[in-house]
C-alpha cells in the first residue's frame, strides 16, 4: 500500500443520471497516490456528482469506483476511513467555536484525549485560527470558515482528500492561502482530487487535469500536455471597420474574425520573426491596425479547444 | 474497540455536541418552555375561575375554584410542554440536514445511528428539564400533587416514554422537512392536541364527534394516567392504552426516521 505508483482513486465507466438528465456519462479516472488531480469543468459538468459518488454519499448507476483500495459500494466504511471531504458548502457547526468543531472531529475519529487535543492545537496553528479558536463559527469570515472546514477534514489524517470547489467565493488573498494549504498537503504525501471551474487554479495546483464537460471527460493530461494540444498562441488585431477586418482576414490562413468586436485572431506563437512578417503583410495590403496584442496559449484556449466555443449552439441543437 | 463501543462513543460525542448547541442557543429552549407557561397562566388566572365550576372536586384533587382547576390542568400542561419541546427537536434536526455538516458526518467512518441517537438523547434531556421548570412554575402557583414515591417514579417514567415517542416523531418530521421553517411548523399540531383531549376540560362537556376524537387520541389516556398518578384520580385502562400509544409512536417514528436518514440526500 505504500507503493507510490499505486492509484489512490480508480474510476471505470461510471454513469449517473438524475431522472432524465445524464450527469455522468461513462467516466474513467485514475489518480496516482500522492498527486494533485484536478477535475476541471463549468457549472453543471458533473464535478460535484463525481465527488459525491467517490465519497460514498450517493451510488453510481453503473460502473466501478475504488478509493484507497476500497470499493465505494462494497466497502463504504473502508473508503470513509481513508478519505476527507470538503464540500462546496461549508460543513461546520455554526453554533460551536472553531476549537469545538475540531474537537468534535477528533472525538469522532477516536483519537483519544491527549492525541486529539494535540492534533486540534496543531491544526489551529497550521490554519492560522488560533486567535479565533474560542469564537463561535457564526462570526467567522468566508476564508476562515473554509480553512476551518479543511482543518476538520484533516483531523483523521486521511490518505485521500476530495476538495469540491475549495476556493469558490473566496477573495484573492484567501484563495492564495487556500492554495498554499493544498500544496503543503500534497507535499506531505496525501492524494488530492479537487474540482474547480477556474483554469488558473487547476494550472497552479494540479499534477494532472481532466476536463469534464456535460458528464464526459473530454481531455486529460498534465497542464503542459493540455497546453500543447493548442498549437501556439495567437496574435490579436484590432481593426477599424468591417471591410478592413474582412480584408485582413483574407491575408492570413486560419485567422478567425470577430465581426462584432472587429477583432482578428491570427494563429502564431508571437515571436519576433513571425510578427515582423505579419506586420509587413499588413503594410503591403495597406491595412491600418488600431491595436495589437500577443496571446500565449493558456488553459483557456485548451478549454475552449476541447469543449467548443462558449456559445449556445450546442444547447440550441 | 468493538462496534458497540464505537456506537456508544460516537453517540456520546453527538450527545455532547447537541447539548452544547442547546446551551449556545438558549432562546430556542426558552421560547419552547414559554408556550406552556403562558397557557398555564392564561388557563388558571383567566379561564380557571369559570372552568372550575364544571369540575367535579374528584378531578380537582379535593380543591375548589381556581386552585382546583390548577390541579386539574397541570398534567395537561406538562404534556403540552413535551409537545412544545419536540418542536425544537424538529428544528435542530432540520438545521443539521439542510446544512453541509450532515454530509461531513455521512462521509466519516462513524456509527450510522450516532447522529440521530445524539439528537434524540439531547432532546430528551432538554424536554425533561423543560418539564421540571414548568412543573416548578405550577407548584409555585399552588399545584399540590398528592403522589407517593412510586407514583412519582411512574409519572416520570410515563413522561419520559411519552417524550421519547414524540421526540422520535419530531426527528422524523425534521428529517422529512425541506427547510428549517417547515420543520418548525409541522410538529405544531402536537401542541394543539392537549386542547382536543382531556387536558383542559372534561370530555363529557364536549359535543359527540369531538368527544370521540378526544377519547381515542393519544394525549387523552396519557393525560388521564398522569393526572391519576399525580392527583389520585381514577386511571383504569388508561395506563395500558397510554403506554401502547407511546410504544407504537416511538417504534413507527423510529423506523420512519431511520428510513429518511438513510435515503434522503441533504437538501
Amino acid at each position: 500500500m505504500t507503493d507510490t505508483h499505486q492509484p489512490a482513486v480508480v474510476v471505470t465507466g461510471v454513469r449517473k443520471s438524475f431522472g432524465e438528465t445524464v450527469v455522468l456519462d461513462c467516466v474513467d479516472l485514475t489518480v496516482t497516490e500522492g498527486t494533485i488531480f484536478a477535475l476541471l469543468g463549468p457549472n453543471g459538468a458533473g464535478k460535484t456528482t463525481m465527488v459525491r459518488i467517490l465519497s460514498t454519499l450517493i451510488p453510481a448507476d453503473s460502473g466501478n469506483a475504488q478509493v484507497a483500495g476500497h470499493d465505494v459500494v462494497g466497502d463504504p466504511d473502508g473508503v470513509r476511513a481513508s478519505i476527507g471531504v470538503t464540500g462546496q458548502f461549508s460543513a461546520v457547526d455554526e453554533l460551536l467555536t472553531g476549537k469545538e468543531n475540531l474537537q468534535l472531529m477528533a472525538d469522532l475519529n477516536h483519537l483519544g484525549r491527549a492525541a486529539g487535543r494535540a492534533r486540534v492545537d496543531d491544526l489551529l496553528a497550521r490554519f492560522d485560527l488560533v486567535d479565533a479558536a474560542a469564537r463561535p463559527v457564526s462570526t467567522y469570515s468566508g476564508g476562515m470558515r473554509r480553512r476551518l472546514d479543511l482543518a476538520m477534514t484533516l483531523i483523521g489524517s486521511p490518505r485521500v482528500i476530495f476538495l469540491d470547489e475549495p476556493t469558490t467565493g473566496l477573495d484573492p488573498r484567501s484563495r492564495r492561502q487556500m492554495w498554499d494549504g493544498i500544496r503543503n498537503l500534497a507535499a506531505s504525501g496525501v492524494t488530492i482530487l479537487l474540482t474547480t471551474q477556474y483554469l488558473d487554479e487547476a494550472d497552479e495546483l494540479a499534477d494532472r487535469i481532466a476536463v469534464l464537460d456535460h458528464g464526459r471527460i473530454v481531455a486529460e493530461g498534465t497542464p503542459d500536455e493540455l497546453k500543447r494540444r493548442v498549437p501556439g498562441g495567437h496574435v490579436r488585431l484590432q481593426l477599424a471597420d468591417p471591410p478592413t477586418l474582412r480584408a485582413a482576414a483574407a491575408l492570413f490562413d486560419g485567422a478567425t474574425p470577430d465581426e462584432e468586436r472587429l477583432v482578428l485572431r491570427v494563429p502564431g506563437n508571437g515571436d519576433v520573426a513571425s510578427l515582423r512578417h505579419l506586420l509587413e503583410q499588413l503594410d503591403d495590403a495597406r491595412i491600418a491596425v488600431e491595436d495589437l496584442s500577443i496571446s500565449r496559449p493558456d488553459l483557456d484556449d485548451v478549454f475552449f479547444a476541447v469543449t467548443g466555443p462558449p456559445t449556445l449552439e450546442k444547447e440550441a441543437a | 474497540m468493538s462496534t458497540l463501543a464505537y456506537t456508544v462513543s460516537d453517540s456520546t460525542t453527538m450527545l455532547r455536541r447537541n447539548l452544547r448547541r442547546l446551551q449556545r442557543y438558549p432562546s430556542l429552549t426558552l421560547l419552547l418552555i414559554g408556550m406552556p407557561i403562558v397557557f398555564l397562566l392564561l388557563f388558571v388566572y383567566v379561564f380557571g375561575g369559570q372552568l372550575s365550576h364544571g369540575l367535579d372536586t374528584a378531578y380537582a384533587a379535593g380543591h375548589t375554584g381556581r386552585a382546583g382547576y390548577l390541579n386539574y390542568v397541570t398534567p395537561g400542561i406538562l404534556l403540552m410542554t413535551v409537545a412544545a419541546a419536540v418542536q425544537g427537536t424538529a428544528i435542530v434536526v432540520a438545521m443539521d440536514m439542510t446544512g453541509g455538516i450532515i454530509d461531513r458526518f455521512r462521509t466519516m467512518a462513524i456509527a450510522r445511528s450516532a447522529v440521530l441517537t445524539g439528537h434524540v438523547l439531547a432532546s430528551l434531556i432538554q424536554t425533561l428539564l423543560s418539564i421540571g421548570i414548568v412543573l416548578g412554575v405550577a407548584v409555585a402557583l399552588g399545584f399540590r400533587p398528592q403522589a407517593g414515591v412510586l407514583d412519582w417514579l411512574a409519572a416520570v417514567g410515563l413522561l419520559t416514554l411519552f417524550a421519547f415517542a414524540l421526540i422520535w416523531l419530531a426527528t422524523a418530521l425534521g428529517l422529512a422537512a425541506k427547510s428549517v421553517e417547515t420543520a418548525s411548523n409541522t410538529p405544531m399540531f402536537l401542541a394543539f392536541l392537549p386542547f382536543l383531549g382531556s387536558g383542559f376540560v372534561l370530555l363529557a362537556s364536549m359535543p359527540t364527534g369531538l368527544r370521540q376524537f378526544a377519547h381515542y387520541q393519544p394525549f387523552t389516556p396519557t393525560t388521564e394516567t398522569l393526572r391519576g398518578l399525580l392527583t389520585g384520580t381514577p386511571i383504569g385502562a388508561n395506563a395500558v392504552v397510554a403506554i401502547a400509544w407511546s410504544v407504537a409512536i416511538a417504534l413507527g417514528s423510529y423506523l420512519w426516521a431511520r428510513h429518511l436518514y438513510t435515503h434522503r440526500r441533504a437538501a
